[in-house]
């Protein structure tokens, strides 16, 4: 019993980390129908934003450094600037472009900053010492548990929530859902497009800033392809919750882990290092069984 | 009247021999020019251009974006592998190899054959759950099966080496031999976008509903598209495996699924036509920035790009394209038959779709 509640916390915690990535990734996809693979990107660039750039092996902290009321701002500012100069360089001209175009062009855009970012800051993956004092555990009853796991599940919860607030009690979040809801429809109603899109792209680029942040805490290296599995994980989660649903998103994220996490404990010896094997299996089992996803998005379904 | 009827053929099949004849003259003129350098550039193109080719007739056609058909390239490429390399060496390490791969050594055709075989056979059964989906839940189901492939092949020891890799494949794959699988790759996805299939398909792409209610059998139709692209992608790996000469898990996997996705996308993704200029383009762009990152000479001075230009260049080279020809270079037209004299009536084809639909 102890052992599955250890395993179910690692799980909300990795879970956490897909569900911020896939309100990322499935805010973007509501409004816009852009299935962004530079979200990965983002959040890597976010991680290296804490360092000096150079080519050294060990990283010295330069945002990194600072007190956290200062660091969080300025890293999330960092990234935001960074999503809206994408919309505004690349995502904009292509509003009427394909699923398939606007993929490959945000492929092509992470590609872009993954490839700087290795000019820049080298190859080999940095070790980042932060907040390593969360490492220390917190006993709860029998159960001891990471700080960090509870400072992740947390902020994911406090992130949430103030998302949730900004999405349903301010206009400029009520505009956000219309647009969502129906494109075309909201900005008939007088929502302006390229407003409500920059909004979608900074919010999800604070959501990209803080995932890099619990994300390097927790492993405590920097590569310029971290956020590259963070992202398809992520992915994976927004369409197993149900692409276009903001709840999905995190339903999915938190399924996506508590499956990794669990089939990594209970899964035989033999069978463990074919992990991944068995939780693709899973995503394609939900998939058949529910193809429009976990949570249905209402705009999403054909009208015939 | 015979005369006629000839025209008419030659221009039915202008599209794929016009690609065709264009391609031998580029492998003519640079097999003969270049160095060996160029030749392994050209053969590692030719290549791509299997698989590319193979994916479009998936893709372009069903207008489902497929993740997965690196997946049916892995394949291939170890089933070949295992055909053909040192069985000395096979006894050794793949100790979990059938007994008629363990002691047998097979012919390069066979062992293609056999490469393209295999990643049908896969394709046959996954196809037959996978295809069911539409839309984005069934472009994440294909990258399911590449992540499953992956996992498998990487982990798998005893048939696979796992992390470590396959050796002693023989290198018999050169310009030639590659082109004549381009050749093979662009009758087959030429014959089937115009065949009763083909056309059901293209017809679930633009209209699932419409299709359907015109008794068309979705999920037919997409599972004969998969599997004999799969076959082709399988036949691309197996060759290659026998242009690397070695074989490891990784050079699977996501790269080479979006630089193969980008070269479609970029090229236009609803035509033979865009499939080959893709190809074409990108691997210009890339030798191009390569040069220049190795420095071009100009009056004594050299000059070069700093390193790691090159992969940044692509990538805004790429989303250039995207963003003045969202539709592909050739906008996902076939090659336009050049003969037209005014006033001529036109053939019967059917036009081209310009865009697939999601």
């Amino acid at each position: 019993m102890i052992g599955f509640l250890q395993n179910l916390i690692d799980a909300l915690s990795l879970g956490s980390l897909y569900a911020l990535a896939g309100l990322g990734i499935g805010l973007l996809f509501g409004i816009l129908r852009l299935t962004n693979f530079a979200h990965g990107d983002f959040i890597t660039f976010g991680a290296y934003a804490l360092i000096v750039p150079s080519l050294d092996v060990m990283a010295t902290k330069f945002i990194g450094g600072w007190p956290w009321y200062l660091m969080l701002p300025v890293v999330a500012a960092l990234v935001v600037v960074m999503a809206l100069l994408s919309d505004l360089l690349v995502f904009r001209k292509l509003r009427q472009a394909s699923a398939p175009t606007l993929m490959i062009a945000s492929f092509a855009l992470g590609y872009i900053i993954q490839n700087t970012i290795l000019m820049v800051y080298g190859a080999r993956p940095k070790a980042i010492d932060m907040w390593s004092n969360l490492q220390q555990q917190v006993t709860i009853g029998e159960l001891r548990v990471p700080q960090l796991q509870l400072v992740t599940i947390g902020a994911t919860v406090v992130l949430m929530v103030g998302l949730s607030l900004f999405l349903g009690r301010t206009s400029y979040g009520v505009q956000m859902r219309a647009a969502a809801e129906d494109f075309r429809m909201a900005r008939y109603l007088g929502i302006k497009a390229n407003f409500v899109i920059g909004l979608a792209f900074a919010i999800s680029g604070v959501l990209a800033a803080m995932t890099a942040l619990l994300f390097v805490s927790q492993t405590g290296t920097l590569s310029h392809m971290m956020g590259v599995p963070l992202m398809l994980f992520a992915f994976i989660a927004t369409v197993i919750g149900g692409m276009g649903s903001l709840v999905g998103a995190v339903v999915g994220g938190f399924a996506v882990g508590f499956v990794s996490v669990m089939l990594q404990a209970y899964l035989p010896e033999d069978l463990r290092s074919f992990r991944d094997a068995f939780v693709f299996t899973v995503v394609i089992v939900v998939l058949l069984f529910r193809p429009s996803g976990l949570i249905r998005a209402k705009a999403l379904v054909q009208r015939v | 009247m015979n005369d006629g009827r000839l025209m008419r053929f030659a221009r039915e099949w202008w599209p794929v021999v016009s690609l065709g004849l264009g391609l031998v003259l580029i492998v003519g003129v640079v097999g003969q020019l270049g160095g060996d350098q160029t030749r392994v550039t050209l053969t590692e193109m030719l290549i791509r251009m299997v698989v590319v080719i193979a994916t479009y007739l998936f893709i372009g056609n069903s207008g489902i974006l497929s993740f997965g058909h690196v997946g049916f390239m892995c394949i291939g490429a170890y089933a070949a592998g295992w055909a053909t390399c040192n069985p000395a060496w096979k006894q050794l390490m793949l100790t979990g190899l059938p007994v008629f791969l363990r002691e047998e050594e097979y012919p390069f055709l066979l062992a293609v054959a056999g490469g393209g075989a295999l990643a049908a056979l896969v394709a046959l059964i996954v196809g037959f759950a996978i295809m069911r989906l539409s839309g984005i839940a069934a472009s994440i189901a294909t990258f399911a099966f590449l992540a499953i492939v992956n996992s498998v092949y990487s982990n798998w020891d005893s048939v696979t080496a796992g992390t470590s890799s396959i050796i002693g494949i023989p290198q018999v794959v050169g310009p030639w031999e590659a082109l004549a699988f381009v050749l093979l790759s662009m009758v087959v996805a030429f014959v089937f976008q115009k065949s009763r299939y083909g056309l059901m398909l293209k017809a679930s792409r633009d209209d699932e509903v419409a299709a359907k209610a015109s008794a068309v059998d979705i999920v037919k139709v997409r599972l004969i598209a998969f599997v004999a692209s799969a076959f082709l992608v399988g036949m691309g790996g197996a060759l290659y495996g026998h242009f690397l000469g070695v074989l490891t898990v990784d050079i699977f996997y996501m790269g080479l699924t979006f630089i193969t996705l980008s070269m479609l996308v970029v090229g236009g993704i609803g035509s033979l036509f865009g499939a080959v200029v893709g190809v074409l383009a990108v691997t210009l762009v890339v030798e191009v920035l390569r040069a220049c990152e190795a420095g071009i000479t100009v009056g004594g001075t050299k000059i070069a790009l700093p390193q790691g230009a090159q992969e940044i260049g692509l990538g805004v080279i790429m989303v250039l394209i995207l963003l003045f020809r969202p539709a592909g270079l050739t906008r996902s037209r076939e090659v336009p038959w050049p003969f037209v004299r005014r006033g001529a009536k036109p053939a019967g084809e059917p036009a081209e779709q310009a865009q697939p639909a999601e």
